[in-house]
Formats: structure tokens, C-alpha cells, sequence
């Protein structure tokens, strides 16, 4: 009895956490970090039918929608050198995002009514980031209609790089941009993402 | 390149909180954790990059453990019914904190020492880093608190003591 009891001191001081108790700390924490304006970059991640999305949000508005192919982690890490290192997975903020994002793959919803925060773009992309939501749900442009569009025509490769560097996939349509040939381009997300992405726009 | 502060919460969550336990028992250590993890958040863009973000935390912990203690020692704790009876042995099967008590009781060096090592599961020379002193200063305080903390603590004997 004696040696079980002596034993006992050790184990209550190395006693296991449960993951319970961890969660409901890291939600306190969310809440009081939210209160005290200390998230600078609040994320989360969704399923979606294109599989597990990542979304970011400073309190500006939406910063990042990553595919799982694009290594959350290192889109994490990324954030954290460009924005801030106060980054904390609290879904609250991305609720909005979530919601609208979930009516769009169920054909609920056509446009996003999000606020975006564009920082993470500059110069020529972003203005062809910018523009891009003009170009309707179900329609498609050609890289160089997309060059036009925002009054640089030569610009038709620096559309592409600008494609491919949209931080908003799907909320900021660059999948409704193709090759002037009609074949598909790149995307950031793979080809069968924006093959999905147009055709669930079509059938709807 | 320091990583983002979520994974500093998931890398050292677990043993913050074992060592706010070990401070103020089961009770107040998630104030004590909360209060930790949010002054680090504010802190943290400023933090070097070579610095040592467990010890760096465990620091703050401490710190935010005797904030914690000092405000417990002005509230009484609300109970639903007061017990029938003092006992000096704490209350059976509140997650030992009697326990705690007697670990509170210990000189500073031997109770954060023995924090550190069994809780945090630091090693002597990462907690002689924090307290200063010597490697061996800290081996001998873990060793020293554990000897008292057998020959205080109500349940505990030492193997084969005569009853």
C-alpha cells in the first residue's frame, strides 16, 4: 500500500490532459485573444467537394483560400512571414466565408458577398485580381480578353502569373479564365478542380 | 523562421498546463494557462528567433501562475456546501490536490525544479538555463525536493518504511 502511495505522487504530477480539457482551452483562448485584438490572422479548415480548404481572415476581411495541394502548412508559414505571426486556428471569424462557400458548391449561391483583404497582392496582379469577379458565374474569358480587360493587352502572360497566384481561389473566379483556344490553362488548385468548378457553374 | 503561433499552442500546450498545475493545482491552472498563452501572443512578433520558446513560455507561466495565486488568495473559492469537517489531508479524489499543496510548500529552487523535470519534462540543463546556477544545482534541487516531498506528503513513504 505504502510503495503503490509513493508512487502516486508522480503519477497525479505527470497525470494525462485530456483532449477535452485542451479544446476547451484553445476555445477560451480564441475568444479572449479575439476580445483583446490579438488575432491578426484567424483560420480555419472546411471539407468542401474539392477537398479540405483552407481559410484565412485578417480583421480586414478574407486573405486566403488554399487547396489541400497547396500544403497547409506551408500556407500557414507563408502568412505568418507576409502578415502576421499572430496566427490562431479560430473558426468564429471565418463563419461567413464557410456558409457562402458551402451554398456555392451546393448552386445556392453565384456571387460572394465577402470582404476581401487583397494585401497579399500587389501591382499588376492585383489589379487583374481585382477585376476578375467581373467576369460572371458560368462565363469564361481567355487570358488575353482578361489582358483587355484591365487595359494591358500585351499582358497576357502576366495574366497568367496573375492566375496563378490568386490567394482567393474560387471566391475570386480565376478558374473562369482559360486559354484563348478554349483548352483549360493552369490552375492552383489542378486541372480537375477548375474542370469541377466550371462544370458545376454550367450545369447550374 | 519562427512559425505561426498556433503551432507554438500545439507544440507546448500540455506542458504549460502541467506546469500551471503544478503551481496552483488543478483548480486556477487554466486562468494561469489562458493569462500565459495570451501574454505570449502579444509578445510573440517581438520574441528572437533563436530564442527557446519552451523555457521562453514557462517563464511567462510562472509568472502568470503567482498573478493567479495572489488574486486566489484575495477570492474565497465558492462552494456548493461547505465541508462537514477540516481535514489536513485535502479532499480525497479532487485530482490530488493535496498533492499540489505539499509541492506548493517546497522552497522555490526545489519546486520549480521538480516542476520543470517531472512535469515539463525538461532536463537539468534546460531548467539550470531558466533558474541559473549550475547544471548540477538544479539536479541536486529536483533531488532534494523529491526526498522532502516523500517525507511530507501524507500518502507517500518511502519503499519498505515501517508502518
Amino acid at each position: 500500500m505504502s510503495d503503490v502511495r509513493n508512487d502516486d505522487a508522480l503519477t497525479a504530477l505527470s497525470a494525462p490532459i485530456d483532449p477535452e480539457t485542451l479544446a476547451r482551452l484553445h476555445a477560451r483562448l480564441e475568444i479572449e485573444a479575439q476580445a483583446e485584438g490579438l488575432v491578426d490572422v484567424a483560420y480555419t479548415t472546411v471539407d468542401s467537394p474539392l477537398g479540405k480548404l483552407l481559410l484565412a481572415a485578417t480583421p480586414k476581411g478574407l486573405i486566403r483560400v488554399a487547396y489541400a495541394r497547396e500544403d497547409h502548412d506551408r500556407v500557414l508559414e507563408n502568412l505568418a512571414e507576409k502578415v502576421s505571426l499572430r496566427i490562431l486556428r479560430a473558426p468564429k471569424r471565418l463563419d461567413d466565408a464557410a456558409r457562402e462557400l458551402d451554398e456555392y458548391f451546393d448552386r445556392r449561391r453565384k456571387v460572394f458577398d465577402l470582404a476581401l483583404d487583397l494585401s497579399l497582392s500587389r501591382g499588376f496582379r492585383l489589379l487583374v485580381q481585382k477585376h476578375l469577379p467581373e467576369i460572371g458565374y458560368g462565363q469564361t474569358r481567355s487570358y488575353r480578353e482578361v489582358a483587355e480587360l484591365v487595359g494591358n493587352p500585351n499582358a497576357v502572360r502576366a495574366v497568367g502569373t496573375a492566375c496563378a497566384t490568386n490567394p482567393l481561389p474560387v471566391v475570386v473566379p480565376c478558374h473562369r479564365v482559360l486559354r484563348a483556344d478554349g483548352s483549360l490553362g493552369g490552375y492552383v488548385g489542378g486541372l480537375e478542380a477548375k474542370t469541377a468548378l466550371l462544370e458545376l457553374e454550367v450545369a447550374a | 523562421m519562427k512559425q505561426p503561433f498556433e503551432s507554438v499552442v500545439a507544440q507546448h500546450s500540455v506542458t504549460v498546463l502541467r506546469v500551471c498545475r503544478a503551481l496552483l493545482g488543478v483548480q486556477d491552472a487554466d486562468d494561469a494557462w489562458s493569462e500565459t498563452f495570451l501574454a505570449a501572443l502579444r509578445a510573440y512578433p517581438d520574441l528572437p528567433e533563436t530564442a527557446n520558446v519552451e523555457a521562453w513560455l514557462v517563464t511567462i507561466a510562472r509568472r502568470k501562475a503567482i498573478d493567479v495565486q495572489r488574486a486566489a488568495r484575495r477570492d474565497p473559492l465558492p462552494v456548493e456546501t461547505l465541508p462537514e469537517a477540516p481535514t489536513s489531508i485535502g479532499i480525497p479524489g479532487t485530482d490530488d490536490t493535496d498533492l499540489w499543496e505539499y509541492v506548493d510548500r517546497l522552497p522555490g529552487k526545489q519546486r520549480q525544479a521538480i516542476t520543470f523535470h517531472y512535469l515539463a519534462g525538461m532536463s537539468h540543463a534546460e531548467i539550470a538555463a531558466i533558474l541559473g546556477g549550475t547544471v548540477d544545482a538544479a539536479r541536486r534541487a529536483a533531488a532534494d525536493g523529491l526526498k522532502t516531498l516523500r517525507k511530507h506528503y501524507p500518502g507517500a513513504h518511502p519503499k519498505g518504511a515501517v508502518q
